[in-house]
């Protein structure tokens, strides 16, 4: 087995309220490897969305380590790319092309002709050459996160991570851009940190699930998820997997009241 | 409760399912149609504009005619022709000419301090404490309240109106510009970080474009604002050295009871912010926070 790309051991991550320290997650392990489309799943308030973040260079741990590619994660960098739940992610004075190109520009990981031509396929692989000169403010949810893969995608990451990236879209919108993503994986075999609240999304777009137990998250299992697609999801196996998760999620809840998970 | 549930079924059951094919919807014409020509005049803002100014003009005209008082009201076309023969004369040119180089200065002294006191209220909390407490304190006091001040401390001339200039501009531009970078979404501030843009870069690349329709809406109320005191200022000292600004234009005719030159003299004020505002501002407007949708 190859060592793995991204490596999180023993990790707890605590945050400030104004009147209260919040502990989001406790003890969290687990390793995504090359190629990997990886969900993180678990109820909201689990702190998948602050571990992604932590992922993401943006808070330290208190205790445990996330290493990338072996070394240990201290700030943001561009071999994350992080795709945001937020259309506001996106720069309202550039246009989708320039937006896409800025990273490249800022990081100089790319030559100005290369990242140019990188861009514009990228835009194309989003299908969104059409709209290539035109400011986010005139462009659908769905294009604008469509723009805000794009952009993450052409700097060529080591990892993706996306942070409840649909849950802002409607549902019509969501179930395509889950395709698309699913076929851009299918052509370029990125790595994907993916996290979500939906556990037909998860089974939909993961090879690996892992489940987070309610407030403060800790690991409840890892599944493999890779079998799953649009092919088979009005098959037994699928509901079977679904009912598992719901089962991994809410198997105390007769002591607790519910917490809410959409599916 | 009953009784409406049975009701619904019943009538459920007799609507039976259905698909059709879509009937064409050719047959209602064009779905769109371009404007006609008298539509786009009568709906231009310009002209809107004109028409509201032409009255204005109009009922100024008339009451002046009817009143036949040059001393207290001169009328439009006397304005104008004062305002005709001063542009001539190069009178009017050299006085606005020397008032706007006054404000130029002084504007962009206060740009410039206004610029180094928030990048130190951004980059830490007491910054932030210290510029919020100068605005609060500093910013209702009325610039010219500080011109007797300004005159002891430098004197009759150019030095004490650039002061009440910064004054008036500093505090507008430094409160706008902070709010604006407060309000930038976190979203977009971690993206900028998320490619590694840290200290200036962060500043130039991503604050200050995000949070240009605050540090816009500053700029034009430091214009205002300093525009103002500038022609207020000119008015209580006069002459700075060889040649007074447009306030002192103004403050001589008054002395000279020549109320033709006094309007000709608030007409070229007005005539300049008008400029400024919809012309410069605007075309500034147009080209950034109108085209990016970060206003409407």
């Amino acid at each position: 087995m190859t060592s793995a790309l991204l490596e999180v051991n023993g990790v707890t991550l605590q945050y400030k309220t104004p009147r209260h320290l919040v502990t989001a997650t406790y003890r969290v392990d687990f390793s995504v490897y090359q190629g990997d489309r990886y969900v993180i799943l678990g109820p909201s308030g689990c702190g998948k969305s602050t571990l992604l973040k932590a992922v993401g260079g943006f808070m330290a741990p208190v205790e445990g380590t996330i290493r990338i590619r072996g070394h240990e994660v201290r700030a943001p960098g561009p071999d994350r790319m992080m795709v945001f739940q937020e259309f506001e992610q996106l720069m309202p004075w550039k246009t989708v092309f320039q937006n896409v190109l800025f990273p490249m520009k800022v990081t100089r990981k790319f030559s100005r002709t290369e990242a140019v031509a990188r861009a514009n396929a990228a835009i194309e692989k989003v299908k969104l050459s059409e709209f290539r000169d035109i400011f986010p403010h005139m462009l659908s949810g769905g294009m604008k996160m469509r723009v805000a893969i794009a952009r993450a995608m052409a700097l060529e990451p080591d990892i993706l991570l996306m942070d409840e990236p649909f849950a802002a879209l409607d549902a019509l919108t969501r179930r395509t851009m889950q395709q698309e993503l699913l076929a851009l994986w299918d052509q370029l075999r990125f790595t994907v940190l993916f996290v979500t609240h939906s556990i037909e999304e998860a089974i939909l777009v993961g090879s690996r699930i892992l489940v987070l137990s309610p407030h403060p998250g800790r690991v409840r299992a890892e599944l493999d998820a890779d079998g799953f697609n649009f092919g088979n999801i009005d098959r037994s196996e699928f509901g079977a997997m679904s009912k598992r998760i719901h089962t991994l999620l809410f198997d105390d809840d007769a002591k607790r009241p519910a917490e809410r998970v959409s599916a | 409760m009953n009784g409406v549930r049975q009701e619904a079924d019943a009538s459920d059951a007799q609507r039976p399912e259905f698909e059709r094919e879509l009937i064409d919807s050719g047959v209602i014409g064009d779905i769109e149609r371009p404007l006609s020509l008298a539509e786009r005049v009568l709906n231009n803002e310009t002209f809107q504009r004109f028409v509201i100014l032409f009255v204005l003009v109009a009922v100024w005209e008339g009451y002046a005619r009817w009143l036949n008082n040059s001393l207290l009201f001169p009328s439009f076309t006397e304005t104008v022709q004062t305002f005709g023969h001063d542009l001539r004369n190069g009178v009017l040119i050299n006085r606005t000419i020397t008032s706007l180089r006054t404000l130029a200065i002084g504007y962009a002294c206060g740009l410039v301090l206004a610029t180094l006191f928030t990048t130190f209220a951004v980059a830490s909390n007491i910054g932030t404490r210290i510029l919020s407490t100068f605005t609060a304190m500093f910013n209702p006091l009325p610039a010219i309240a500080l011109l007797p001040l300004a005159l002891i401390w430098f004197g009759l001339g150019t030095p004490s109106l650039v002061f009440v200039i910064i004054h008036s501009v500093l505090w507008a531009v430094a409160l706008n510009t902070l709010i604006g970078f407060r309000s930038v979404p976190e979203t977009l501030r971690m993206s900028g970080r998320n490619v590694g843009l840290k200290g200036a870069r962060y500043v130039g690349l991503i604050l200050i474009p995000a949070a240009f329709p605050s540090i816009l809406a500053g700029l034009k109320i430091g214009w205002a604002f300093a525009w103002r005191t500038l022609v207020a200022a000119e008015l209580v000292f006069g002459v700075s050295a060889r040649s007074g600004g447009i306030g002192w234009y103004i403050f001589e005719a008054r002395n000279d009871l020549d109320t033709p030159t006094v309007f000709s003299g608030l007409l070229t004020v007005i005539l300049i912010g008008l400029v400024v505002e919809s012309v410069i501002f605007r075309a500034i407007e147009n080209r950034t926070v109108n085209l990016w949708g970060m206003q409407r």
